[in-house]
């Protein structure tokens, strides 16, 4: 190692943001693990006197009491449901998108910015159009939004109740339009990761007798999984600390689209229980580091690998 | 991540090889899935412009053009669209100057454990920020007592500064890694510079492409917050996504300013991603660890 009097003003340099990073990230989690551990009463009148009832025992009783609720559970469900169907959607979606295009075709920048425009918008004024296109009435005259849509051009067969329907997959209707936002920066990925290949080794390929199809497969798919797991840490990731949108659609306190994230704002304000809300917050962020760290540490490596 | 800009532009002839079968096909494909994505943008502008909402008609175009809609949602919106003006630029700003310090270090001027350092800032990148909502709350109520001004858009301007240091760090220092040669700076260092002066007059002036990226993305990521605003500000010091949400919640039946309202909040980082599309696209790629 170099002489302190050289690194020493590196340090100093950082200083600002490491102090700053260390209060408000790690300090505030451990805060909020801390507040997670706290025995809690509450106040409740019981034959015209108040009375200290415990409301959480303390420590990893309060974790178990919360995964074992049934509020929590059918949050956790509807996170999964919604996680699979972004994820799969936006993948599925990015990739065909970033096929149509990577050859080229005339007007190309123009698809590409109306693919990737609803990135730019946020999910607040995203949620407030979409709210209204996945609204629930059905039938003639009834019906507004997409079932309008629908019964207009004589698909009434797809009316549905989307999110708001009583069904164990109703979340996957809550994933049309986190998909509609993030599909584009996929498929940017995509795109730059196709550009990233030669044209050599498509011609290659060809001429060993290769059709366009086994092209893709065997040169170029597989010189796109590095990028194809970086977009499924993003969206994943996403997803489950997803909360503007759903607050947005379903608004604040919904039952039905509750997932983790608004059950924590419906637990602090609705049910004034922090340590409840506090609990649910950790588990989320074991949940997005049990994801994240992993792929923290493989990039890491491979890049240290690259030199 | 490995993708960079200049590579999402097209070298190659455009579908020379493509049989015209598959060509029509292709362009169909495109323009039916650009119809879908711009259906939401079909309903908000229609809607904007009518005069009296029917449900009935809400597919079909405005008979006679109104703009009251875009009238009385601009004058809701205005004060929270200049309040959030303010703050997406300056934490923009700041969050910048303090990426450029943190990823020169990173990337040329490492001190010990400066690699662990930089892993713990990129795992506070990806943080759900429920996880530091809750005390991050009453630690702002606890500095508020003392400062009162410490409230509203400044709360913010500093939260977003915060928790935009790690994508900036990150986007600066692969950009120097490839932008600012070692050898440079060693010639530099020979000269008897000392690492503010290669800072100020080696690195800094060359730092024009990464800022913009982390400008851009930082700006936008400031202007649609919701989560912080919703938690830390209130109707009457709150961002445009405050005021939005507040317009379009409740009972309000005036669709036409709702969805005008919509496309007001939108409208700057629409026209950032419509003016500096490139660059934005380039944030999203270094973003892409994100």
């Amino acid at each position: 190692m170099q002489r302190p009097k050289n690194w020493l003003p590196g340090l100093l340099m950082v200083l600002p943001s490491i102090i700053l990073v260390g209060i408000f990230v790690y300090y505030l989690i451990a805060q909020n693990i801390w507040t997670s551990l706290n025995v809690a009463t509450r106040r409740v009148v019981v034959g015209g006197k108040f009375e200290e009832r415990s409301i959480h025992e303390g420590g990893y009783r309060n974790y178990t009491e919360l995964l074992g609720s049934a509020d929590y559970q059918h949050a956790l469900w509807n996170l999964l449901v919604l996680t699979v169907v972004f994820v799969v959607g936006t993948m599925i979606m990015g990739l065909l998108w970033s096929i149509l295009l990577e050859k080229g075709v005339r007007g190309e920048g123009v698809f590409r910015s109306i693919y990737l425009f609803p990135m730019a918008v946020s999910f607040i004024a995203a949620g407030v159009v979409w709210r209204w296109l996945l609204s629930p009435a059905k039938g003639e005259g009834a019906a507004i939004g997409l079932n309008q849509l629908f019964v207009k051009l004589g698909l009434d067969g797809l009316q549905s109740s989307w999110w708001s329907a009583d069904s164990r997959w109703n979340m996957a209707a809550m994933a049309l339009p986190a998909i509609w936002q993030l599909s584009g920066y996929i498929m940017a990925l995509f795109l730059a990761g196709f550009r990233g290949i030669g044209e050599d080794q498509r011609e290659a390929a060809r001429i060993d007798g290769a059709s366009e199809w086994q092209v893709y497969r065997h040169v170029l798919f597989p010189q796109l999984s590095p990028i194809a797991l970086s977009a499924l840490i993003i969206v994943g990731h996403m997803s489950m600390k997803m909360f503007d949108l759903i607050y947005a659609i379903a608004g604040p306190n919904s039952y039905t689209a509750s997932v983790p994230a608004t059950l924590m704002w419906t637990q602090l304000f609705a049910q004034r229980d922090p340590v409840a809300a506090a609990v649910n917050a950790t588990i989320i962020l074991v949940i997005v580091a049990v994801v994240v760290v992993p792929y923290l540490w493989y990039t890491n490596r491979t890049e240290r690998e690259r030199g | 991540m490995a993708a960079d800009t200049s590579t999402i532009e097209h070298h190659g002839a455009p579908g020379t090889r493509s049989a015209g079968w598959a060509k029509v096909l292709r362009v169909a494909l495109l323009v039916l899935f650009a119809a879908l994505v711009l259906m939401p943008m079909y309903v908000l502008v229609v809607t904007s412009l009518k005069s009296t909402v029917t449900p009935s008609g809400a597919w079909s175009l405005p008979t006679d053009l109104s703009f009251d809609g875009w009238v009385s949602a601009f004058e809701r919106l205005a004060p929270a669209l200049v309040r959030t003006v303010v703050m997406a630029v300056v934490s923009a700003v700041l969050a910048t100057i303090l990426g450029a310090m943190n990823g020169f270090v990173f990337a040329r001027w490492q001190f010990p454990g400066a690699q662990t350092v930089f892993t713990l800032f990129l795992f506070g990148m990806f943080i759900p920020y429920q996880a530091v909502m809750i005390p991050l709350q009453s630690m702002m109520i606890d500095v508020q007592s003392v400062f009162p001004w410490f409230e509203g858009i400044v709360v913010l301007i500093a939260v977003h500064t915060i928790f935009g240091i790690p994508i900036c760090t990150l986007i600066f220092r692969n950009y120097y890694a490839t932008a600012v040669p070692k050898e440079i700076l060693e010639a530099a260092t020979v000269d008897g510079a000392g690492m503010w002066r290669i800072f100020r007059s080696v690195v800094i002036p060359v730092s024009a492409p990464a800022a913009v990226v982390t400008l851009i993305w930082q700006f936008t990521s400031a202007w649609n917050d919701f989560l912080f605003a919703l938690f830390l500000t209130n109707r009457n010091n709150g961002p445009v996504t405050y005021a939005l949400n507040e317009l379009a919640g409740g009972q309000n039946p005036d669709y036409a300013q709702i969805m005008a309202g919509v496309l007001i909040a939108s409208l700057p980082t629409l026209l950032v991603y419509i003016v500096l599309g490139k660059y934005f696209i380039g944030g999203l790629m270094s973003g892409s660890v994100k």
